[in-house]
């Protein structure tokens, strides 16, 4: 058995575009990794960076968020208030320490399945290149791996 | 109850500058309130009480507890414990015991880059590489101090919280109203609000609080306040270019910085609903830039040096991801 990294992708997708995309790729049989799980929003500009953040610290390896081409949103220009948003949160998760390859914008058509496929296909191949993210769980975290890392007293632990 | 018939009360702080403290006192003749309607029990800073009085104390005899300060150290955890313990109403009073606050943005690097920089960065004179152990021996025996955690925590990480009051400080007529309100529920006069409130706060934010004029405008730059000749004394202070935390950010404070030409820092943690401050703040800021252009926006955007200091100033410790990675990859290392 092999025990190769297989990272999770949040893929946030929009109603419009993007997951027609995906829904062509599946139609048409164009193969993408399983390790995407996408999620449908009506728009880019409902992606709120909080969706992003709560990803990743629930377990997500990256997050990939897609959306119509400039111009084209069904919502007139909500997807440019996508873009803003993602190019200040990637610097905020740099910052943090997240790797800036771990988020992606994409655009993409509704008949752009193919396209689509590929970037979600070069999007795995990167986390997978960057590694597991293991954002902790906290719950227990100071209790059990701290704990046995700082010497405590018994009087103080008591 | 204490032998005098009082409830008691006291107020503990952990991680924290003191200034919670000082704006208790800043309550005037209101501190007069407390003395009159409780026995206060321990609080060292004002009075001077040892852990072991309040160990000794049967279990939530203690009414009231005011806690300030994040958990950074094993004392600190020991005490916030101890004190859940001994209080029936726990309140993580102020920024730090709520949010993290600026301690908590300590959780951006590792314990070891921290020690570094206070004990061997060219800001410290220390010639003989003097550094903190957690315990030495003595000719009287082995002594102990409090150990570091990797990262700070708020007050609710580490036990159950009754009560949040935000603010660093919180401002001294929202602790006066608590005050108020505390006293009217020992007289059944009122009720406690549900478990898990936030109180001495408001629950919008600080722009419904904001008198300045807010236009649609947009802007192409972002300033700092001290690098403008002139700010437009009306006008919303991001659609002048100045990153303000306002939108994010709780009621509660009346809109003092705003109000006096300064922008919002967010103190007052995150409006109701608000899960992720840093989110909303990033949410709020690409509203106003005023460009479709991914170079621009780059542009612009560096206009922001420091997003999480803009964004997480007060609340890194209590955000989605609590902490930078430097915190807690490799903490194997920590082990000496």
């Amino acid at each position: 058995m092999s025990d190769a990294f297989e990272p999770i992708i949040i893929g946030f997708t929009c109603n419009w575009c993007s997951y027609r995309a995906a829904d062509l790729a599946g139609t048409a049989r164009v193969k993408y990794p399983a390790n995407i799980r996408l999620i449908r929003l009506m728009c880019s500009g409902r992606i709120d960076p909080t969706f992003v953040l709560k990803a990743f610290a629930s377990g997500a390896d990256g997050v990939l968020i897609t959306g119509c081409h400039p111009g084209e949103c069904h919502y007139i220009e909500q997807n440019y208030k996508a873009l803003r948003r993602y190019l200040l949160l990637k610097r905020s998760l740099t910052q943090l320490g997240i790797e800036a390859g771990r988020v992606k914008l994409v655009w993409a058509s509704a008949a752009e399945g193919v396209r689509l496929a590929d970037e979600i296909t070069k999007m795995v191949e990167q986390v997978k290149t960057l590694g597991p993210l293991n954002w902790p769980k906290w719950e227990g975290f100071f209790d059990d791996e701290i704990h046995s890392l700082v010497e405590i007293p018994e009087e103080v632990s008591a | 109850m204490s032998i005098n018939g009082k409830p008691k009360f006291a107020m503990y702080w952990a991680a924290s500058c003191g200034g919670c403290e000082i704006a208790v006192l800043n309550t005037h003749e209101k501190i007069l309130d407390i003395d009159t309607n409780f026995e206060v029990v321990f609080w060292p800073i004002a009075m001077d009480a040892k852990y072991n009085d309040v160990k000794a104390m049967e279990d939530k005899s203690i009414l009231l507890t005011l806690f300030n300060g994040g958990i950074r150290n094993t004392e600190n955890e020991e005490v916030a414990n101890l004190l859940r313990r001994k209080s029936q109403i726990l309140v993580a009073f102020g920024s730090c015991a709520s949010e993290g606050c600026i301690p908590g943005l300590a959780n951006l690097s590792s314990l070891s880059d921290i020690f570094n920089a206070s004990y061997q960065s060219a800001s410290t004179v220390n010639p003989d590489n003097v550094a903190p152990k957690t315990s030495v021996s003595v000719p009287e025996g082995e002594i102990h101090i409090p150990a570091m955690f990797p990262a700070l925590r708020p007050l609710d990480q580490v036990v159950s919280v009754d009560y949040y009051m935000p603010g660093c400080p919180p401002e001294s007529h929202q602790i006066s109203r608590v005050i108020d309100l505390v006293i009217k529920v020992i007289s059944k006069e009122a009720d406690l609000p549900p478990i898990g409130s936030v109180i001495g706060a408001g629950e919008s934010t600080v722009c419904d609080e904001c008198p300045r004029h807010r236009d649609v405008k947009t802007i192409k730059q972002f300033v700092r306040v001290q690098d403008i000749d002139k700010i437009n004394a009306d006008l919303c202070l991001l659609e002048q270019g100045i990153p303000c935390n306002g939108p994010a950010s709780r009621s509660g404070c009346g809109a003092l910085c705003p109000k006096s030409g300064a922008q919002c820092i967010g103190c007052y943690g995150p409006a109701e609903g608000v899960l992720d401050f840093g989110a909303r703040m990033i949410t709020a800021l690409a509203s106003v830039i005023e460009s479709n252009e991914p170079s621009e926006i780059e542009r612009i955007l560096e206009g922001i040096p420091d997003p999480v200091g803009q964004f997480y100033r007060f609340n890194l410790a209590n955000s989605l991801l609590r902490t930078g990675t430097a915190a807690w990859r490799n903490n194997a290392s920590l082990k000496e």
